[in-house]
């Protein structure tokens, strides 16, 4: 073998034995996976009660194996068979598995010699790197693990650590945030492209991208052609996981060079540069094995029976609606996924986990919940993690909804879909809502009374359901582009068209709709609890009613950058919008407000009011809410911050009667979302309200006021 | 690979041509590592590279690694747009000083390496 890459300086830089031509010696068991050593590169592999394992190489690209490297029985420890290989183009190599199973298999055994099996600790998975090109179904390894180098230069960089409390959270899709021609950027679709669009996300005032998947998937897995139009639909959106170490390489300018992960590197590191937190949208309730009809990837050639949850009669509990539930709770699994998510925050530097369907990761084998899942505590306090945002969407498509009594260990956030549901429902002009609206502007303390408002992540809109625009756009949803006759998509969207199904000329409907989307947002970002931003929602972004767009990658779903010029009203008023809970903390406290007043200031923390000071309405006819903040109790020695919000969901207009404030003390106008062309100012450049004792509020609109110190101000 | 290395004035220049991939590119680093010690700016001149693979990229930045820890300036001339767009999305462009032709390389890269000395001896006080 060729000498360039050998290095002998440690007694075990050398082989003892010979399997054909190649030095081998017992290896390693720990970590899992390939890494390169001294001298050679180091496979490790658990593959339960598998008689045989052997490690298949291949020369990048070629179609057949150049070696195969049975791993001698003594070389295995426990269940974990590993060998050092020496004199391996390491970077000139692809490699996998080929595992015999026991000779008593049980029912949940999966074992097939005749597949080569992808390493689940593959760090860069090859097979599917440029996006959209149909996969070589002849071939006999598709998902092709490789080595990867972890010598990025990160220049300091570290994880921002930003408080949970001060967060903006951005969801978006890598492909689909710059795939338009008219993002403009260089290399459209991609990570690379996403970087280009740093100076609009910090314009804008967001702190936090959320990414749909980046584990690597196949967009081609389950993929099919619509009958009426004979579009192609892919998997778009990447809940279908194929290697959770390893970042998609289709999302990468670079992925034909197999260099996706200096990448996401570059990505994050620009990210942070920039004062964005990255959060990474991550799937480990299923994988894209599917079920019994489902290919062998890796988990199901492995050990089966310890990777998924298996009936007694061998068959896969479906707790996902994908086919399979990985078992999360098995020991083995669950140091599977704190391995992983370690992997993504240390070399990654990524910040934090949305966990998909995550009541799933609360079930043990058998698909009971548990009351203490030892994955979700093992993620709370591993040491690694400490400072992750563990984010949780706490129901699974098995009936287990756990929004409010998640296991958290006072650590996890949850996607609260009561907030969404209490917001759209209050917007579009809904009975006896108030009360629940006051509850979910103060955090949600019925929900999360003990872990804080930081447990909410407030949203009203994320890629499952409708776009903002489209929740005021329609009453029903319009997904015939999927191909499964609209029966696909949630049917309970408390949407409302505003007097038209989709796009119309009539100028009053459209200018209601703008202001809709702008109560929306200014509710949004002044309640306590984390704020969640649906990407492309601040331009106005339509889907033409399809609430369920997971197969439309086509302009459906790309964002149009032709709209942030379009939208420049709407833009900047959320721009705005931010920048105010940015400059109020009062907004923002990570406590549940009180409505007591321990420092005797005459105003509480918090407040409810209706068309009368002081006296909110809570009756079920009524749908106008008004609040009020006083940021003294935050910080007695600041100044005093003052900020009301009143919110009309009814169809007339009235006049409100304003809180008195202190001596010298006089309500600015920050927002109306009845006057336009913006409706919201530059925080800082709020005007006085002429009379101090009453403002009107429009129908369906949404105001805000800060208090402003006549005497020092 | 052919590997040619001439000077211009006190600046020397590695000019490569044919196929850059894994063993080419080992070939090529070390040629630099001998230069290196030598010389406070090196030129490398890929345009008459015909392909260049991941691994000769990851050699690229191994260079720059080691000319930065011995206080050296390298700098690339004959970047393929293709090439430069790589390097350009994985952030690995940053630590290059690129230029449009050997000449100008070789200006850029003393004058580079030159700012640094200043920078070094304003810091020790020399």
């Amino acid at each position: 073998m060729s000498t360039p890459y050998l290095v002998r300086d440690r007694i075990d830089s050398f082989p003892t034995d010979n399997i054909a031509g190649y030095g081998v010696r017992a290896g390693r068991v720990q970590p899992l996976g390939a890494t390169l050593v001294p001298g050679g590169v180091n496979f490790a592999v658990f593959a339960g009660p598998a008689s045989a394992v052997s490690i298949v190489l291949f020369k990048i690209g070629q179609s057949t194996p150049m070696v195969e490297l049975p791993i001698p029985q003594d070389y295995r420890i426990g269940r974990v068979w590993a060998m050092t290989v020496f004199g391996l183009p390491y970077d000139d190599i692809e490699y996998g598995f080929r595992v015999s199973g026991p000779k008593h298999p049980t029912i949940n055994d999966r074992y097939d010699p005749d597949v080569i099996l992808s390493d689940p600790y593959s760090k860069i998975l090859m097979g599917q790197q440029e996006w959209g090109r149909p996969p070589d179904d002849a071939g006999i390894y598709r998902y092709r693990s490789r080595l990867a180098f972890d010598d990025f230069d990160w220049e300091g960089d570290s994880p921002l650590r930003i408080p949970p409390d001060d967060l903006v959270i951005y969801e978006a899709h890598v492909r689909g945030f710059t795939k338009r021609p008219t993002s403009g950027v260089a290399n459209p679709g991609t990570y690379a492209g996403l970087i280009e669009k740093i100076p609009y996300l910090q314009e804008l005032g967001v702190n936090c991208v959320e990414l749909l998947p980046i584990f690597e998937f196949d967009e081609f897995g389950n993929s099919r052609r619509n009958d009426d139009t004979g579009e192609l639909l892919l998997n778009y959106w990447g809940y279908n996981t194929v290697g959770f170490f390893a970042p998609k390489a289709g999302y990468a300018a670079t992925g034909r060079f197999g260099m996706q992960c200096d990448e996401v590197k570059h990505l994050v590191k620009a990210m942070h540069a920039a004062g964005i937190e990255v959060l990474l949208d991550v799937v480990f309730n299923h994988t894209a094995e599917g079920n019994e009809n489902g290919p062998a990837i890796s988990f199901r050639g492995l050990d089966n029976n310890t990777y998924y949850m298996m009936t007694q009669e061998g068959y896969y509990f479906n707790f996902s609606g994908t086919g399979n539930t990985f078992n999360s709770n098995n020991p083995v699994v669950r140091d599977f996924i704190v391995s992983c998510l370690r992997y993504w925050a240390s070399e990654y530097h990524i910040d934090g986990f949305r966990f998909d369907l995550a009541a799933i990761m609360d079930r043990d084998e058998h698909g009971v919940p548990l009351p203490n899942p030892p994955l979700i505590e093992a993620l709370a306090y591993d040491p690694v993690l400490r400072d992750c945002k563990l984010i949780a969407e706490a129901w699974d498509a098995g009936g287990l909804y756990q929004v409010g009594s998640f296991p958290n260990y006072h650590r996890w956030s949850e996607w609260n879909g009561k907030y969404r549901d209490t917001l759209r429902r209050f917007l579009k002009g809904d009975e006896a809502v108030v009360g629940e609206l006051a509850t979910r502007i103060a955090g949600s303390p019925d929900l999360y009374k003990h872990r804080g408002a930081r447990a909410s992540i407030n949203f009203l809109t994320c890629h499952d359901g409708f776009t903002l625009m489209d929740l005021f756009s329609y009453n029903d949803k319009h997904n015939l582009a999927n191909g499964e006759n609209n029966n696909d998509g949630a049917n309970d969207n408390n949407s409302w068209n505003c007097g038209a199904e989709g796009p119309t000329d009539d100028p009053e409907i459209n200018e209601l709709r703008l202001r809709q989307m702008k109560n929306a947002f200014l509710l949004l970002l002044t309640s306590r609890g984390i704020p969640m931003v649906l990407s492309g929602d601040e331009v106005a972004r339509s889907q033409s009613g399809n609430n369920n767009g997971y197969c439309q990658d086509n302009e459906l779903s790309w964002f149009d950058w032709s709209q942030v010029d379009s939208n420049t009203d709407l833009i900047q008023f959320v721009r705005n919008v931010i920048a105010f809970r940015r400059a109020h903390p009062v907004l923002r406290g990570m406590h549940h407000p009180s409505s007591m007043d321990p420092l005797d200031c005459d105003h509480p923390e918090v407040s409810w009011h209706g068309v009368r000071a002081w006296q909110p309405d809570w009756s079920p006819g009524s749908r106008l809410l008004g609040v009020m903040w006083c940021g003294h109790h935050l910080d007695q020695f600041a100044s005093p911050d003052y900020v009301y919000v009143a919110a009309n969901a009814h169809w007339d207009q009235h006049e409100l009667q304003l809180p008195v404030l202190d001596d010298g003390w006089v309500w600015h106008l920050f927002a109306d979302t009845s006057q336009g062309p913006v409706g919201a100012v530059a925080p800082g450049s709020e005007t006085l309200v002429r009379n101090p004792h009453s403002y009107p509020i429009g129908p369906r609109s949404v105001v805000a006021m800060v208090g402003r110190n006549t005497r020092t101000n | 690979m052919n590997i040619n290395i001439y000077a211009i004035g006190q600046v020397p220049v590695v000019a490569l041509s044919g196929a850059l991939d894994g063993p080419a590119a080992i070939e090529v680093r070390d040629k630099i590592n001998e230069l290196l010690p030598l010389h406070e700016s090196v030129v490398i001149d890929l345009s008459g590279t015909t392909c260049v693979s991941s691994a000769s990229l990851r050699t690229m930045l191994l260079i720059y690694r080691q000319a930065q820890a011995l206080g050296r300036t390298v700098a690339v001339v004959g970047l393929t747009p293709e090439v430069h767009n790589v390097l350009d999305a994985t952030g690995f462009l940053d630590f290059f000083v690129v230029a449009g032709s050997v000449d100008d390389g070789a200006v850029a890269a003393s004058a580079r390496a030159e700012e640094g000395l200043n920078r070094e001896h304003a810091l020790s006080g020399s």
